[in-house]
C-alpha cells in the first residue's frame, strides 16, 4: 500500500477532567481506500473525526501521533493546521441544519471555500457554485443557492453540506453519520451520492456511523470502536462472517435482525450493494 | 412545477410588509428628530440665549411652544436638544460599539486566563459608577460635549463588551464554526463571516437601546454641569429646569419628555426592524 493519506497511531484524547475519550487508537486510511468507523453512541467517533482535523474542544488534550497527508497533526500550530484543512481532508457532519450558518445564504456558503481552494471570482465563482449544487444532484440550484438554510429541505441541506466539502477537493472526505438525520428514502439517495462522488474522485473516505447496514454500503473495512478502543479492525466480510468482540457480534445480530424486518418491506437500497446513479461529469 | 415556487415567493412579500411598519413607524419618529436637529443648524425661531420673552408664557403664535422660566424660547431650546441628542447617542454608541465589540471578541477567542483577565476587569469597569467615570474624564478634559460623550460611551462600552463575549462564545460552540474550519477558514474569515454577522442581531439591538440610555445618562451629567455648556441645553437638562414649574407650565417639561420618547422609541423600533431583516429565520415567524 502506497503512504497513507490518513495515519493514526496510538492516539489518545484526554478531557480536562482525566476521562479518556479515545485510547491508543490506531487506524490508517490509504488513497482511495473506503474505511467504516462503526460504535455506539459516545464511543469517540466524532472525537476521532474533530481530532483529525486538530479541531478538539477546548480543554482537550491529544498525545499520540496523526499524520494527516503527511503532516504531524497533534500538537501542530494553528497556521499549519488552516492549510490542511479542506485542502487534504475535509468533513461532512451528522446534522446538516446546525453545520450550515443560519444566517447565510446556501450559495454564498459554498461559495466561501469554492473560492478560496479553486481561486474563483466573479461570474465563475456564481458558475462554480451551481455546477458545485447540480453535482450533488439538486434540481434547482438558482433556487437553491438564494435560500437560508432553514428554507431548505433536510436532504437538500444535507448535500450543499456535501458539495461544500468537496468544494476544496480533499484527498480524504470524513463522513460523520452524514445520514442519520435523514428519513429512510432520502438516507439511501444521499448514501448513493457520496458513494458515486467519492469513487468518481477516487477520493478516500472515513465513514462513520453507528449502523452497520449503512457502513457496509459504502466500505471496504471496518473498525469497531467502544468507550474510545478499538475492538475489532477487520474487512467487512470478516466482520459479518466471524465477529471476534462480543459487542461486534451483537451489532452484527441486531443489524440481521433489523435486515430480516426490513427485507420483509419494500426498500431502495439493499445493504452491501450500493444503488447506481449516473455519474455527472467530471470536475476538471 | 415553476409556476408554484412563483406563488411561493409571491405570498412572502405581504409578510414582509408587515414585518417592516415597525421600521417605518421607527423611521418617522426618529426622522422628525432629525429634521428638527438639521433645520437647527441653519434656522431656530429665536436665538437660545434670547430671554426678552416673558417668562413661562404657554404656547402662543410668537412662541409656539412657550417659554422657560428666564423667557427663552422653548421650541428653539427643542431643536438644538434634537441635535444634541443625536450626537451624544451616535457619538455613544459608536465608541462603545467598536471598544465593545472589538473587546468582547478577544475575550470569547482568547485563551482562558486572557477572557478570564478581561472578563473581570470589565465587571469593575461596570461597577465603576459612570458617574465617577465622566467627573474623572470632565476634570481632564474639562466639561463639554465631547467629554460627555466619551466617558458615556467608554462606561457602555464595558455592557457591550460583556454582552458581545457571551453571544459570540455561543456562536462559537455551534457546529457550522466547526464546520467551516474544517474546510479551513481562517480566525479572521471565521469572525468576519460568522461571528460577527450571526451576533449582530443581539448586539445591535442592545446598541440601540444604549443610544436611549446614552441621551438619557448625558441629561444627568448636564444637570451636575459635566455635559454641554448653557446656552445649548439639552432635553434631560430642560426637563430638570422644568421640574420646579410642572404644574404651572407643563409644556416646559413635556415638550422634552416627548421628544425624547419619541426618540428612544424611534431608534428600538428601527432596531427591531432591522433585526428581523438581519436574521433570516425570524422572517417566517411573523
Ligand atoms: N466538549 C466535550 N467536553 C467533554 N466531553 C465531551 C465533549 N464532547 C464529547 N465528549 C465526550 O466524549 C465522548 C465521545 O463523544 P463523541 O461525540 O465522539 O461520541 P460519538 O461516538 O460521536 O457519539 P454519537 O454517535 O452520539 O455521535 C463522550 O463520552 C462524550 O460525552
Ligand atoms: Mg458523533
Amino acid at each position: 500500500m502506497s503512504t497513507p493519506i490518513l495515519d493514526i497511531e496510538a492516539l489518545t484524547v484526554t478531557a480536562d477532567d482525566g476521562r479518556r475519550l479515545l485510547d491508543r487508537i490506531t487506524l490508517a486510511v490509504g488513497p482511495g481506500e473506503r474505511v467504516g468507523m462503526i460504535g455506539e453512541s459516545g464511543s469517540g467517533k466524532s472525537m476521532t473525526a474533530l481530532a483529525v482535523m486538530g479541531l478538539l474542544p477546548p480543554g482537550m488534550t491529544a498525545t499520540g501521533s496523526i499524520l494527516l497527508g503527511g503532516t504531524q497533526v497533534v500538537a501542530a500550530a494553528e497556521r499549519d493546521l488552516v492549510s490542511l484543512r479542506g485542502r487534504v481532508a475535509s468533513v461532512v457532519f451528522q446534522e446538516p441544519l446546525t453545520a450550515l450558518d443560519p444566517l447565510m445564504r446556501l450559495g454564498h456558503q459554498l461559495a466561501i471555500p469554492l473560492r478560496r481552494h479553486q481561486n474563483l471570482r466573479g461570474s465563475a465563482l456564481t458558475e462554480a457554485v451551481l455546477r458545485g449544487l447540480r453535482e450533488v444532484q439538486i434540481s434547482d440550484p438558482d433556487r437553491i443557492a438564494r435560500a437560508y438554510p432553514h428554507e431548505v429541505s433536510g436532504g437538500q441541506r444535507q448535500r450543499v453540506a456535501i458539495a461544500m466539502a468537496l468544494a476544496c477537493a480533499p484527498e480524504l472526505l470524513i463522513a460523520d453519520e452524514p445520514t442519520t438525520a435523514l428519513d429512510v428514502t432520502v438516507q439511501s439517495e444521499v448514501l448513493a451520492l457520496l458513494d458515486t462522488l467519492v469513487s468518481d474522485r477516487g477520493m478516500a473516505l472515513l465513514f462513520i456511523s453507528h449502523d452497520l447496514a449503512v457502513v457496509s454500503a459504502v466500505t471496504e473495512r471496518v473498525l469497531v470502536l467502544r468507550s474510545g478502543v478499538v475492538v475489532e479492525a477487520a474487512p467487512l466480510t470478516d466482520i459479518l462472517r466471524t465477529p471476534d468482540d462480543p459487542y461486534t457480534a451483537e451489532l452484527v445480530a441486531s443489524a440481521r435482525a433489523l435486515d430480516a424486518v426490513l427485507d420483509s418491506v419494500a426498500r431502495p437500497t439493499a445493504p452491501g450493494q450500493p444503488a447506481q446513479t449516473t455519474p455527472e461529469e467530471d470536475s476538471p | 412545477m415553476s409556476a408554484l415556487t412563483e406563488a411561493q415567493i409571491d405570498v412572502s412579500t405581504p409578510r414582509r410588509r408587515t414585518r417592516s411598519i415597525t421600521l417605518r413607524i421607527g423611521a418617522v419618529l426618529v426622522g422628525i428628530i432629525v429634521i428638527l436637529a438639521i433645520v437647527s443648524l441653519f434656522w431656530v425661531p429665536f436665538d437660545p440665549a434670547d430671554t426678552s420673552g416673558g417668562r413661562l408664557e404657554g404656547p402662543g403664535s410668537e412662541h409656539w411652544l412657550g417659554t422657560d422660566k428666564l423667557g427663552r424660547d422653548l421650541a428653539t431650546q427643542i431643536m438644538i436638544g434634537a441635535r444634541i441628542a443625536l450626537t451624544v447617542g451616535l457619538g455613544a454608541v459608536a465608541i462603545s460599539a467598536v471598544l465593545g465589540i472589538a473587546i468582547g471578541l478577544v475575550a470569547a477567542f482568547a485563551v482562558s486566563w486572557v477572557d478570564d483577565t478581561i472578563s473581570a476587569g470589565l465587571d469593575i469597569l461596570i461597577a465603576f459608577p459612570t458617574l465617577l467615570l465622566a467627573m474623572l474624564i470632565v476634570a481632564a478634559q474639562g466639561a463639554s460635549l465631547g467629554s460627555a460623550i466619551l466617558s458615556i460611551g467608554i462606561a457602555m462600552s464595558a455592557i457591550v463588551a460583556r454582552l458581545t463575549r457571551v453571544v459570540a462564545k455561543r456562536v462559537l460552540a455551534q457546529q457550522y464554526i466547526t464546520a467551516a474550519r474544517t474546510s479551513g477558514t481562517s480566525w479572521w474569515g471565521i469572525v468576519w463571516r460568522h461571528v460577527l454577522p450571526n451576533i449582530w442581531p443581539t448586539v445591535s439591538v442592545s446598541l440601540a437601546l444604549h443610544f436611549g440610555l446614552a441621551v438619557l445618562a448625558e441629561s444627568s451629567l448636564s444637570y451636575l454641569g459635566l455635559g454641554a455648556p448653557p446656552p445649548n441645553a439639552s432635553w434631560g437638562r430642560l426637563l430638570q429646569e422644568a421640574q420646579g414649574t410642572v404644574l404651572t407650565a407643563p409644556v416646559g417639561a413635556l415638550a422634552p419628555g416627548i421628544a425624547l420618547v419619541m426618540l428612544v422609541l424611534g431608534v428600538n423600533f428601527i432596531a427591531d426592524g432591522l433585526r428581523d431583516i438581519a436574521d433570516p429565520t425570524r422572517r417566517r415567524s411573523r
